[in-house]
């Protein structure tokens, strides 16, 4: 079976970047996208990526880098290669892949924190 | 930063909100709601589990939005009306279809001054193509098959003018709060930083959309999973109609394409006609009472029903849909109509003058609903629905062109009767909420081994291969069984702690909504014992008269109680 190979960049703020690796059927014309999804059906369902509408470059959710450059994961094609893929370096990260992209009038208010301990 | 923000205040561990009016969904509806019931005086806050103006099936739409404004001949709302009730098969609330008909020439003129860019003549008359169903040209767009994006930017620009509109996206709503049998408010899960926050609001409005992603196949995006219609009939509102979901006839099946729509090629029938074949390159549609040749006059139901057969009769295309054929419309005709688009094609191998594309029936649109009046009351005092949320005006089976106009249209009417009943004020029992937050925020033990993206898939599996198009009570009772082993996989919370941006926790809470629809769409199914619209019975073929009835769910300490109502008539 011929595979891609998505190295992954993992983690939230404030916790030590981990990269992990995936391997996931190539069947030429699917998407990064399309990827991604797999691995959260089939390997790991904690995955972190934004998307809305799976295929259609509508909902202009799912950019990200893929080996440094950004991309929409909808559009770019997967390859039967190591892909290398990292959130939006430029914007807060929310979790692995996911950034806050929303403008700011647009974010749900910060939570308040509990007070820290004396 | 609250302080800045209308409306916002902390309160302990859950952050809480209150606004006049609570919009959930930012589709076309949710935010014509809001600018509507701004503009009726109240604070409107509207939210979005995804971003604001970005989700939903709005942005996805194509082309057609159809109105009797009357700009490409002499039009008029009541013949909109005739056509969307003929194509209702008989089971159209005919004072929501009216509604529909008769508003949408108002908001699609407003559209206009809003500057969405309708396609125009050389005159400045607005452009409105034929639609299958409709008895003229009716349907205005924007070019090159940019409908969706062109009115989500432009509702959004609105709200964002519009002065007591609060945008919030990121917000997942996971239950309402109800006291006394009336709507206070809701629980979200704030997705972004995985926290639940509550929001009391003086009315909310349903605006979530349909149903299509409990199909695999489908062409609206990962957030219309039914979960608006789970909170109202949570809730104690009822639903209508879930046994009609519309599959889209010519959904794109192969070759495989990124970054395209899969109903991308309905705007090219309705432009260049084009030539649906099956699988040794005949056409077929007429032999199913219709005709295909050349014009695109065929309605979704009998289209979807007529590939479907030609497939099952060993005359499908090799992926097992049809042929749409573009071959014999020369390249300087496809580009003069669809301009970039045809780069795009062939940024993905495809060449329409020398190749035929395939095509097969896609979820696209549920006919069904939440059950409202004409003012988008649930009945369920500060309870409205808008937009495709809303059960009933459509009946069986959707004219083309009718869904934006709907959205646009209810969104309206909801965020004007809002407003109005949210001058009662904002009333809030924390303790109502307590269970709600406490399930929002539950770090259930961990699972390892069961997967809520592969049980939302399992679903799509389920529901695509029992509950489509064609229906048979044994496959139906099948689909019941495996879904009530999936909904006993799920349990009762979601497990582990709430992370940032946390799909898999997303996923359990769509689960729960989407098994609870699931259930009512099989119910309403397999009672109804005949054929209509978009509900064909393999074992029951045909339209039977005394059928002509719609059928109401509402859930009974926890138990689905389903009735038959006579269909609305006339417009009151």
């Amino acid at each position: 079976m011929s595979v891609a190979l998505l190295d992954i960049r993992r983690g939230g703020p404030g916790e030590a970047p981990r990269r992990q690796r995936y391997e996931v059927p190539f069947e030429p014309g699917r998407s990064v996208l399309d990827g991604l999804r797999w691995i959260r059906e089939h390997e790991d369902p904690s995955l972190a990526m934004r998307y809305a509408c799976l295929n259609a470059n509508a909902c202009k959710e799912c950019m990200m880098l893929l080996d440094g450059a950004v991309i929409y994961a909808c559009t770019a094609r997967l390859e039967e290669r190591e892909m290398r893929l990292d959130p939006l370096p430029n914007k807060p990260l929310l979790r692995d892949l996911a950034t806050s992209i929303a403008p700011p009038d647009e974010r749900p208010p910060e939570p308040a924190r509990p007070a820290p301990a004396p | 930063m609250t302080e800045a923000m209308p409306g916002v205040r902390g309160q302990g561990a859950a952050g809480h909100i209150e606004t006049d009016v609570l919009v959930i969904g930012a589709g076309g509806a949710g935010l014509y709601a809001a600018i509507e019931a701004a503009r009726s005086g109240a604070r409107a806050l509207v939210i979005d589990r995804s971003l604001i103006g970005r989700g939903g099936a709005t942005v996805m739409a194509q082309m057609t939005v159809a109105a009797a404004i009357g700009t490409e001949q002499p039009d008029d709302w009541r013949d909109h009306w005739r056509d969307t009730l003929a194509a209702g098969r008989g089971l159209c609330d005919a004072r929501l279809a009216r509604l529909l008909c008769e508003d949408g020439v108002e908001v699609i003129r407003e559209m206009d001054r809003w500057k969405v860019g309708w396609a125009r003549h050389a005159d400045g008359r607005i452009r409105q193509a034929f639609a299958p169903g409709h008895d003229r040209p009716r349907c205005v767009y924007v070019d090159f098959l940019s409908t969706g994006p062109a009115v989500s930017r432009t509702l959004r620009t609105q709200a964002q003018r519009q002065e007591g509109v609060q945008r919030m996206g990121e917000m997942l709503v996971t239950d309402l709060v109800v006291s006394d049998g009336a709507v206070q408010g809701v629980v979200a899960l704030d997705l972004a930083h995985g926290v639940p926050v509550t929001i009391a609001a003086g009315a909310t409005i349903i605006a979530t959309g349909g149903l299509t992603r409990l199909y695999r196949r489908n062409s609206a995006s990962a957030n219309m999973a039914g979960d608006g219609y789970a909170l109202a009939l949570r809730a104690g509102a009822a639903l209508i109609d879930m046994e009609f979901v519309q599959f889209f006839p010519i959904g794109h099946l192969a070759p495989r394409m990124v970054g395209m729509d899969p109903i991308m090629w309905d705007p090219f029938r309705y432009k260049l006609g084009g030539r649906l074949l099956n699988g040794v390159r005949e056409e077929f549609v007429d032999r199913y009472g219709s005709t295909d040749s050349g014009k695109y006059v065929t309605t979704r139901d009998l289209a979807t029903y007529a590939i479907t057969k030609e497939v099952a009769a060993g005359r499908g295309s090799p992926a097992g849909g049809a042929w749409l054929s573009f071959e014999h419309v020369p390249e300087a005709v496809l580009r003069e109509n669809f301009g970039p688009v045809i780069d795009r094609l062939a940024a993905n191998g495809i060449d329409l003058t020398k190749t035929a594309i395939e095509v097969a029936p896609i979820a696209h649109y549920h006919m069904g609903g939440i059950r409202v009046d004409t003012s988008m009351s649930t009945g369920l005092p500060g309870l409205y629905a808008a937009g495709e949320a809303v059960g009933g005006a459509n009946g069986a089976n959707r004219l083309s062109g009718n869904a934006i106009t709907e959205a646009l249209a209810f969104g309206r009417v909801a965020g004007r009767e809002a407003a109005r009943f949210a001058k009662g004020g904002i009333a809030w029992d924390a303790a109502k909420a307590a269970d709600g937050v406490a399930l929002a925020r539950a770090a259930g033990p961990a699972r390892p081994g069961w997967n809520p993206a592969a049980g939302f898939a399992r679903l799509q599996d389920i529901m695509s291969d029992l509950v489509g198009p064609f229906r048979t009570e044994a496959g139906l009772a099948e689909a019941a069984s495996r879904l009530s082993a999936l909904a006993a996989e799920l349990g009762e919370v979601p497990p582990g702690p709430p992370l940032p941006h946390d799909l898999a926790r997303a996923d359990w809470f769509d689960l729960r909504a989407a098994l609870l629809v699931a259930e009512t769409v099989i119910l309403s199914a397999t009672e109804r014992r005949e054929s209509r619209g978009a509900h064909q019975r393999e074992d029951y073929p045909g339209l039977d008269p005394a059928w002509e009835t719609n059928q109401v769910l509402t859930l009974d300490g926890g138990a689905l109680r389903l009735a038959q109502r006579a269909v609305v008539k006339e417009a009151a």
